[in-house]
């Protein structure tokens, strides 16, 4: 275990410089009030910036309180922003994969889907965007789950629904799971929503990696898993590989 | 064996992307970069010529080294370029150089041009030789108003030492070696938004050159849409040039709209509805353009109708940029769910007049319809159902002038992502909305068209297997209410039209 982070130490300090007193403040007083050197301080600054935590006004150049320090809490993405960057990627994702392509977000103790792309086959399907799916019996849930991006608690409280012979429906079953999702990166659903039918996803993740959403395709099992009942690896590669792309058109830096 | 792929260029009003295609017609890799726009007075806007050949440049190097691994000239098995229409660049036969900024198809500095030719010859004289009727949006004006403006151009044009073009003609002389032997052609889609093309013949109109005093020797040859027309010498030596087209037609294409009765809308800042008509000319009664959809080879040429809306994207930008009510543009969709319908609030975006099917250059926006009840969700609300209505316009004007009703609707575009608004568009046109899986429909065109040409493709019906659903919105609106509220829209409009005083103002 290392010491103290020097530097989210200086950050934290300067957030609460800022957030004492009513006044906008100008880089040297923020040099001069914690005994930084003015680079150092700007370098802080502007990475706070970055992040939205810190605004800058565009006249006298002093720093404020930033607007997302508000809505911490809710680490608030628009969905439909959600969709509208990620629509090419899924599209792709979906002309290659020849699956069905869904988009997901946590909403009340549910995984709702924002954006949805038929299979490639030309046959009559419906549009479900605005569908809910149950979070311990989906991929793109799983994925949620795993991630943080939607509490466990809750699910579990609300009692883990059997929907096939499949699904896993003891708490010890899903936190084993959903270890298994964080290391691999990915999440697999193989008839545990309906018979049938497999599916898998992989987080979106906005700045500094938070996951903010997963984006899966599904199908018949047949064509998602190979004779063992294993997902197919290609399959994996394409979606991870959209999952990525996705993440960095929202800002993710390193996925 | 190596993968061979089809270059798209697409030189837009905002920005110059290439894209390189695969045989599915599958994206496989895409680079892009924005120029600079020029407002030098009120109502112009231009585009710096030298800027974008730069740019196309450097885009086609890009997407060469972004597929993965690197492509190579011999992997390109033709070139297809769709341009930004109407837009005119004059430049020097010797130097190359262009003469002044090219004048963007937005620039309205030929009104009073406009309003000239209105009362004498008047529409007609247009509408039977080129199918258009007077409007700033063609470029035949803008020489016209340069030859007015700029001391000696007229003479040089007449000695032969100045060059005309819409942009797929300066890019193409460009790509062929410039002042050093450079093709100089147009396609018939471009042509056809001259007001110097008859639409008939395809080939420049006697009368029409006569009347606007454009000399021949300035005007580039109109081939075919698909053809190899000369093998790039500069960027990619040897690569065959196959296809260009207008941006509009090149989306028309690559949705695959082949047969009469097909039509296509791209949303985006402005939104263009265009239905294929066949080999048949029609002359619109109703406020619609005639222009050629597309000619592949020395086949017969293909028509289409289009309806052109001034702002739909637009309004969006507005509600985010002027009134700051949203931070981006998607979260348009996420205010107008904060209430169940529009509160009896309308929008009539007639920010520079009002295009298809109206053209009424003297109206001006409205907001009506607001009681102390109205919030920011119900004016979000406003703004996306007024590009849903003005869609339903141009459509009921389409199906006034065409034999064919129009059964489903393919859409693309960046606004294609809102799905309360495509749901809207399909509840108001009472057909499907139905979304495909690649949504770079202008660049897949202008590739589809060259590929086509190259042997790449054997035909429009393969083309035709590579087009997927990715979406469909069904109509689910009661028809009372349809109805009302269409009324609604249109009382609206009412109020917006004569808000201009006629004489003089812009």
């Amino acid at each position: 275990m290392t010491g103290p982070v020097q530097s989210i130490e200086r950050a934290a300090a300067i957030l609460r410089l800022l957030a004492g007193g009513p006044r906008r403040l100008g880089l040297g007083e923020v040099a001069a009030s914690l005994g930084l050197a003015k680079g150092t301080a700007h370098g802080i600054l502007r990475t706070l910036q970055h992040v939205d935590f810190v605004e800058q006004d565009a006249t006298t150049g002093k720093y404020q309180l930033g607007a997302a320090l508000l809505h911490l809490g809710t680490s608030y993405l628009d969905v439909n922003e959600l969709r509208s960057r990620s629509i090419n990627w899924a599209d792709a994702l979906a002309a290659r994969s020849g699956e069905a392509v869904r988009l997901g977000t946590p909403l009340e103790g549910m995984v709702l889907v924002v954006h949805h792309v038929f299979r490639p086959d030309d046959t009559l399907q419906t549009l479900d965007v605005g569908s809910l799916l149950p979070l311990h019996a989906s991929s793109l849930g799983k994925v949620l789950l795993a991630y943080g991006t939607a509490p466990l608690d809750s699910a579990v409280e609300s009692g883990l629904e059997a929907y096939t012979r499949h699904t896993l429906v003891t708490q010890e079953q899903l936190t084993r799971a959903l270890a298994e999702v964080r290391e691999l990166g990915w999440a697999a659903e193989i008839q545990e929503m309906s018979m049938g039918e497999a599916g898998l996803a992989a987080p979106i993740r906005g700045h500094g990696g938070l996951v903010v959403g997963a984006v899966g395709l599904s199908g018949p099992v047949e064509r998602v898993c190979d004779g063992q009942g294993h997902p197919r690896p290609g399959l994996i590669t394409l979606l991870r590989e959209a999952a990525r792309a996705i993440s960095r058109d929202l800002g993710a830096a390193r996925w | 064996m190596v993968e061979r792929y089809v270059m798209s260029i697409d030189q837009g009003t905002n920005s110059t992307r290439c894209i390189l295609f695969d045989q599915g017609g599958r994206l496989v890799s895409v680079a892009q970069r924005e120029h600079q726009q020029h407002f030098p007075r009120p109502g112009w806007v231009e585009h710096d010529a030298v800027e974008i050949w730069h740019n196309l440049r450097r885009v086609v190097s890009d997407a060469m080294a972004g597929a993965g691994t690197a492509v190579d000239a011999g992997q390109i098995a033709a070139i297809g370029l769709a341009n930004q229409r109407e837009t005119t660049v004059l430049w020097d036969r010797r130097t190359g150089v262009p003469l002044g900024r090219a004048i963007v198809w937005q620039d309205t500095r030929t009104a009073p041009l406009v309003e000239e030719l209105r009362q004498r010859p008047g529409e007609e004289f247009f509408l039977d030789r080129c199918g258009l009727p007077p409007s700033t949006y063609f470029s035949a004006l803008r020489i016209r108003w340069l030859f007015d403006h700029v001391k000696g151009l007229e003479q040089r044009a007449k000695d032969g030492e100045v060059l005309f073009g819409t942009m797929e003609s300066w890019l193409i002389w460009n790509l062929t070696g410039g002042a050093d032997g450079g093709l100089h052609m147009t396609d018939a889609t471009n042509a056809s938004r001259t007001m110097l093309m008859n639409i008939r013949t395809l080939d420049w109109d006697e009368e029409l050159l006569t009347f606007f005093g454009v000399p021949r020797p300035m005007l580039p040859e109109i081939r075919s849409n698909a053809e190899t027309y000369d093998e790039a010498h500069a960027l990619l030596p040897g690569v065959p040039i196959a296809a260009a087209l207008g941006d509009q037609q090149a989306a028309l294409f690559g949705q695959t709209c082949f047969s009469p009765g097909e039509a296509k809308c791209t949303y985006g800042t402005g939104s263009f509805l265009l239905l294929n008509t066949g080999t048949e000319v029609i002359r619109s009664r109703h406020g619609l353009l005639t222009t050629v959809a597309y000619k592949i080879g020395d086949r017969e040429p293909v028509y289409a109708l289009e309806g052109s809306i001034a702002v739909t994207g637009a309004l969006v930008q507005w509600f985010r940029d002027r009134l700051g009510l949203i931070s981006s543009a998607p979260e348009i969709e996420t205010l107008a769910r904060t209430v169940e319908d529009n509160g009896g609030c309308y929008i009539v975006p007639a920010f520079s007049g009002l295009f298809a099917p109206r053209w009424r250059s003297d109206a001006r926006g409205v907001i009506v319809g607001l009681t102390s009840y109205i919030t920011s969700g119900h004016l979000a609300r406003a703004v996306l159902e007024a590009t849903g209505w003005q869609t339903r316009e141009v459509v009921d004007a389409m199906n006034a002038d065409s034999s064919i009703p129009l059964k489903e609707l393919k859409v693309d575009g960046g606004m294609t992502a809102d799905n309360l608004l495509m749901q809207f568009v399909a509840d108001v046109l009472d057909v499907p909305v139905v979304r495909p899986m690649v949504s770079e429909t202008v660049s897949l065109g202008a590739g589809y068209a060259a590929g086509l040409a190259a042997g790449y493709w054997p035909d429009l019906e393969v083309l035709r297997r590579n087009w997927h659903p990715a979406a469909r919105w069904l109509p689910a609106m009661d028809p009372g209410h349809r109805d009302s509220e269409y009324d609604n829209w249109q009382r609206a409009v009412e109020r917006s039209l004569g808000w201009t005083r006629t004489s003089g103002s812009s």
